[in-house]
């Protein structure tokens, strides 16, 4: 780590001299590309109503860590993320309503219970930073955590990419071939439950979908096969994120927020792009 | 003589019953219709033998001089669960279905010449680097039976799509899966919505509704009293 904050401060910029810019931009470089590679399959699996579930069940998971007494609720939102991601891929498997509607009800009661907790006495005011999130705040603790994170999607990505992108074309013709359709997409849903959980305390619970989603809805514009899918997401993600922390700094603005913008800002030059010639983008 | 043989087959899904008691016959070397209104399970048979959803009954693959052989199974789905915009090519498929390594990390050489020469065999190599989103019905027809005979499958269940593809294409179809089955002698059921067609080119024909209502050659299941009385009036008079 020291290696890294001392190369920053040789950087001939003001940011650069803060620590939380150093530690935030650290943060911001482990988020971006975790989010664009994760969100390449979440759009193609069409989850992005999963997730944005997963990120507002997150006040349950805050408000049974407060009612236990943890000084830190990510051990119970994380128990909780989980809990919900199983019991999601259970209900979309046995139950014939239809996903969505299911995961609506699912979502709306865990937002509310934990509003219902938290506002007891009037404290909800402590908890909003969960809404936006503090990227600023964020501790060596914190990055050591989306590391290990970023080592676990990376893994899965390795072995089980081919299968999940199979399932995610025909779950039928995938068990044909001998995949494990449940395993697959179970697995999945846990690692989108895992970073959403992991991360909502520096992104806020109201954007982190905005910065699964947009990478990959941008890249989607542009890309002709998964390679240059999968190429555009992440470096659009990692420019987004750090021109958004950079001008958030100098804006004096929530960096979450800054950084979603960043990202509509790409996704509508990818947008005109594709409406015109872009063969170029895809050698 | 390679066959298959499915006794008593039942599906239930959520308490209500999808098929009942299906008791079928299907050689190797013959290519098999599967006709019958919407809802009368035929995807789900697909689906149970596949072994995507639970069945009661037994389903085997009979063998002569070997016992409890495990099928390998060609699967051409009806259609692809996402959207036209998404970026999957004929090659990520390809390579996703064969190999190990992943997709996004670009694919070999191997790989890429392996599933030229499987396009090829289905007149489509000239679809390998579009979208699969970019093809047409009839194109993404014959992509998807390139995959489903790799490996060479000892069953192949082909999904016939209603509307996507034109009449030219749909006989050219036929009449492919037809010299695929001669080649290289396996079972093939296809699910067809087109009588002429699947009497033109299927050796055999199973009207399901439900249960099996008849079977045999297309002519007898034509003149078999539980088809007339469900087709006869709309579709004019196939006895003939």
């Amino acid at each position: 780590m020291s290696v890294w904050y001392n190369l920053l401060s040789l950087l001939p910029f003001e940011w650069s001299e803060h620590q939380f810019m150093k530690q935030a931009l650290l943060a911001v470089i482990l988020i971006a590309p975790l989010f664009g590679l994760i969100g390449t399959m979440v759009v193609n699996n069409k989850m992005a109503f999963f997730s944005d579930s997963l990120g507002h069940s997150a006040l349950t998971g805050i408000a049974l860590g407060v009612i236990v007494g943890l000084r830190d609720p990510l051990l119970s939102m994380l128990a909780f993320g989980l809990l919900m991601a199983l019991a999601l891929s259970f209900l979309k498997r046995t139950s014939n309503v239809s996903t969505d509607t299911l995961i609506a009800v699912l979502s709306s009661t865990a937002m509310a219970l934990g509003i219902v907790i938290l506002s007891r006495g009037g404290g909800f005011a402590k908890y909003s930073s969960y809404l936006i999130g503090d990227i600023l705040s964020i501790t060596t603790e914190g990055i050591v955590a989306l590391a290990l994170v970023f080592g676990l999607v990376l893994v899965y990505w390795y072995f089980m990419f081919n299968n999940l992108l199979l399932v995610s074309i025909n779950p039928t013709m995938a068990r044909s071939r001998g995949v494990s359709v449940t395993l697959t997409e179970s697995l999945f849903m846990i690692l989108v439950a895992v970073l959403v959980t992991i991360s909502i305390q520096w992104v806020g619970i109201l954007i982190i979908n905005a910065l699964l989603i947009l990478p990959a809805a941008t890249a989607r514009n542009l890309a002709r096969n998964m390679r240059s899918y999968h190429l555009m997401s992440v470096t659009v993600s990692l420019v987004a994120g750090i021109a958004g922390l950079l001008i958030s700094y100098y804006w004096e603005t929530a960096a979450g927020a800054t950084i979603v913008l960043c990202n509509t800002v790409l996704f509508l030059i990818s947008w005109l792009i594709s409406l015109s010639n872009f063969s170029f983008l895809n050698s | 003589m390679r066959c298959f043989i499915i006794e008593n087959l039942s599906v239930r899904i959520a308490g209500t019953r999808i098929l009942e008691n299906v008791n079928l016959h299907i050689h190797n070397g013959e290519l098999t219709a599967l006709i019958g209104p919407n809802g009368a399970g035929k995807t789900t048979l697909f689906k149970a033998l596949i072994g995507d959803i639970p069945y009661e009954g037994k389903f085997a693959y009979v063998v002569p001089g070997q016992k409890n052989v495990k099928p390998k199974i060609g699967y051409v789905p009806q259609k692809l669960e996402f959207d036209h915009g998404s970026p999957v090519s004929v090659m990520d498929l390809f390579a996703a279905s064969m190999t190990k390594r992943p997709v996004w990390l670009g694919y070999g050489n191997k790989v890429k010449s392996k599933t030229q020469s499987f396009l090829e065999a289905v007149k489509a190599e000239h679809l390998v680097f579009k979208r699969l989103g970019d093809l047409s019905g009839g194109e993404l027809q014959r992509v998807l039976l390139a995959l489903a005979l790799q490996p060479i499958p000892d069953l192949l269940l082909l999904d016939e799509p209603f509307s996507a593809v034109d009449q030219r294409d749909s006989e050219g179809f036929y009449s492919l899966v037809q010299s695929l089955v001669k080649r290289y002698d396996f079972a093939a059921i296809i699910v067809s919505h087109d009588l002429e067609l699947a009497a033109k080119y299927s050796q055999r024909m199973i009207y399901l509704n439900q249960t099996v209502q008849a079977s045999g050659t297309p002519a007898e299941v034509f003149a078999d009293e539980n088809f007339k009385v469900k087709f006869k009036t709309t579709t004019g008079d196939y006895s003939a």
